[in-house]
């Protein structure tokens, strides 16, 4: 078993014009650097990604919309990117605004090949419009389907030829979830180690959900909100 | 006097219990994690995938790999555990948070809340608000009690998209603590110096007010 592929752009191999893409990460934290940067090289477009957020101007998905190769996002929060904003109010670009759990949840369905589920979020709002909603125990819930993409997009800290992956601190967020629901899903490591280096009991995302992975080299990780406290 | 930002969540805190599981929004909600009392065990979820966040590291020691659902740099306590996005929402919609306070635009007398788009101006999105609202069991919200152009927040109903119907339970304005109940906002406390007709004027939704209703000690 080896999944590793030498680099961002032989794992991207297939990428076309209009396919559905998840990317993990939450904010700028877990995004899948290297991969985002090669679909800039690769220039395919008119793409859906299912992201919880878009980025900011000049990082993260932000770099794929300054490209206009996002023909759709799906996300939860997009409230750091003006250039998202300005495509978003003009009609460029479509959106799909949904709560961050159902978000979570819709791609965790997707590959755990549940269609659709009920949900509490969003009901009696304008994201349940439209849906099939029901009652259980005198609480109302709104039927939400499943999200799969043609590609999923994750980054992990460290990870083996099989796919094993680890995640590292508040990195993981959608990551685990979009893994997944990938019909090919491509994994980018900071540390490719050999099988059995990592602990069994510790793996998040166990290598079957895992078709490419590879090694990135030089992460940026840039800190969207440096807060810090003086030392006394 | 109305409240500080500071005070209102000073006077949040005083709603923590011991061994409270909360998750706390991002603006002044997240003040409230500087004044748990010392004995007190709380422990703050954070829907990004934390459980017992910390509080923001020293100069030098942020990790661009844990921040807090505002982004921030943050630490992680003993006894903390970091999980996806999934497991984070479990927790919150299987009611395991017992607190949640957030920020809100508008809130009406029957605990309708509107807080995350107004149409043609900002659209930034959701994020975790409406899962929390629509599972929580114990909510307050936390906003000024007016808007930038002295309208009230506290209405009949929202003009705004809704995030969540019928979930609020208490409001604590820069004025006054407010439960939401079936008669409308009943007021528990004014803040120092600010009298009930002050309140009485610059609420627009349904209001029970005590003419002997005590002031905040702050």
């Amino acid at each position: 078993m080896n999944k590793i592929v030498a680099n961002a752009d032989a794992a991207l191999e297939g990428i076309q014009d209009n396919m559905t893409l998840m990317v993990g990460g939450f904010g700028l934290c877990g995004i899948p650097e290297k991969s985002i940067a090669a679909l800039v090289r690769k220039g395919v477009k008119g793409l859906t990604c299912i992201s919880n957020n878009a980025g900011v101007d000049d990082f993260g998905l932000g770099l794929l919309l300054r490209t206009r190769q996002i023909k759709k996002m799906i996300s939860s929060y997009v409230g750091e990117n003006a250039e998202f904003e300005r495509q978003m109010l003009s009609g460029e670009l479509e959106v799909d605004l949904i709560p961050q759990g159902t978000l979570a949840e819709r791609c965790r369905a997707g590959g755990a090949g549940i269609p659709a589920f009920f949900t509490p979020a969003g009901y009696g709002t304008e994201i349940a419009e439209g849906k099939e909603t029901r009652e259980y125990d005198g609480k109302m819930y709104v039927l939400e389907n499943w999200l799969r993409a043609d590609f999923a997009l994750v980054k992990a800290w460290k990870g083996d030829r099989f796919g094993n992956l680890v995640y590292k601190r508040t990195a993981r967020n959608f990551n685990p979830m979009m893994a997944m629901a990938g019909k090919i899903t491509v994994a980018e490591v900071e540390e490719l180690v050999e099988p059995g280096e990592l602990d069994p009991d510790e793996i998040h995302t166990p290598g079957i959900f895992v078709n490419r992975i590879f090694k990135g080299e030089g992460y940026e990780k840039r800190i969207e909100q440096r807060t810090v406290r003086k030392r006394n | 006097m109305a409240l500080t930002k500071e005070q209102m969540a000073q006077r949040i805190a005083r709603e923590l219990r011991e061994g409270y599981y909360v998750n706390l929004g991002i603006g002044i909600p997240t003040l409230v994690a500087n004044y748990v009392p010392k004995d007190m065990n709380v422990v703050f979820q954070s829907e990004n995938g934390i459980l017992g966040m910390g509080p923001f590291p020293f100069e030098g020691e942020e990790d661009a790999d844990l921040i807090n659902a505002g982004k921030q740099t943050v630490t992680l306590l003993p006894g903390s555990s970091i999980f996806d996005s999934s497991t984070s929402f479990a927790m919150i919609r299987g009611q395991h948070v017992q607190l949640t306070v957030l920020g809100a635009m508008e809130v009406t007398d029957s605990g309708d809340i509107a807080n995350w788009k107004i149409p043609g101006k900002m659209v930034k999105g959701m994020g975790g608000a409406m899962d929390l609202v629509a599972s929580a069991e114990n909510i307050i919200v936390v906003m000024m009690h007016a808007n930038k152009a002295g309208e009230s927040k506290l209405l009949k109903q929202c003009t705004l998209p809704l995030t969540g119907v019928k979930c609020v339970k208490k409001v604590v304005t820069d004025l006054g603590v407010f439960d939401i109940t079936a008669e409308g906002f009943v007021l528990l406390e004014r803040a120092p110096g600010v009298s009930v007709e002050e309140i009485k004027a610059k609420t627009d939704g349904r209001l029970v007010a005590r003419a002997d209703v005590p002031e905040m000690t702050v």
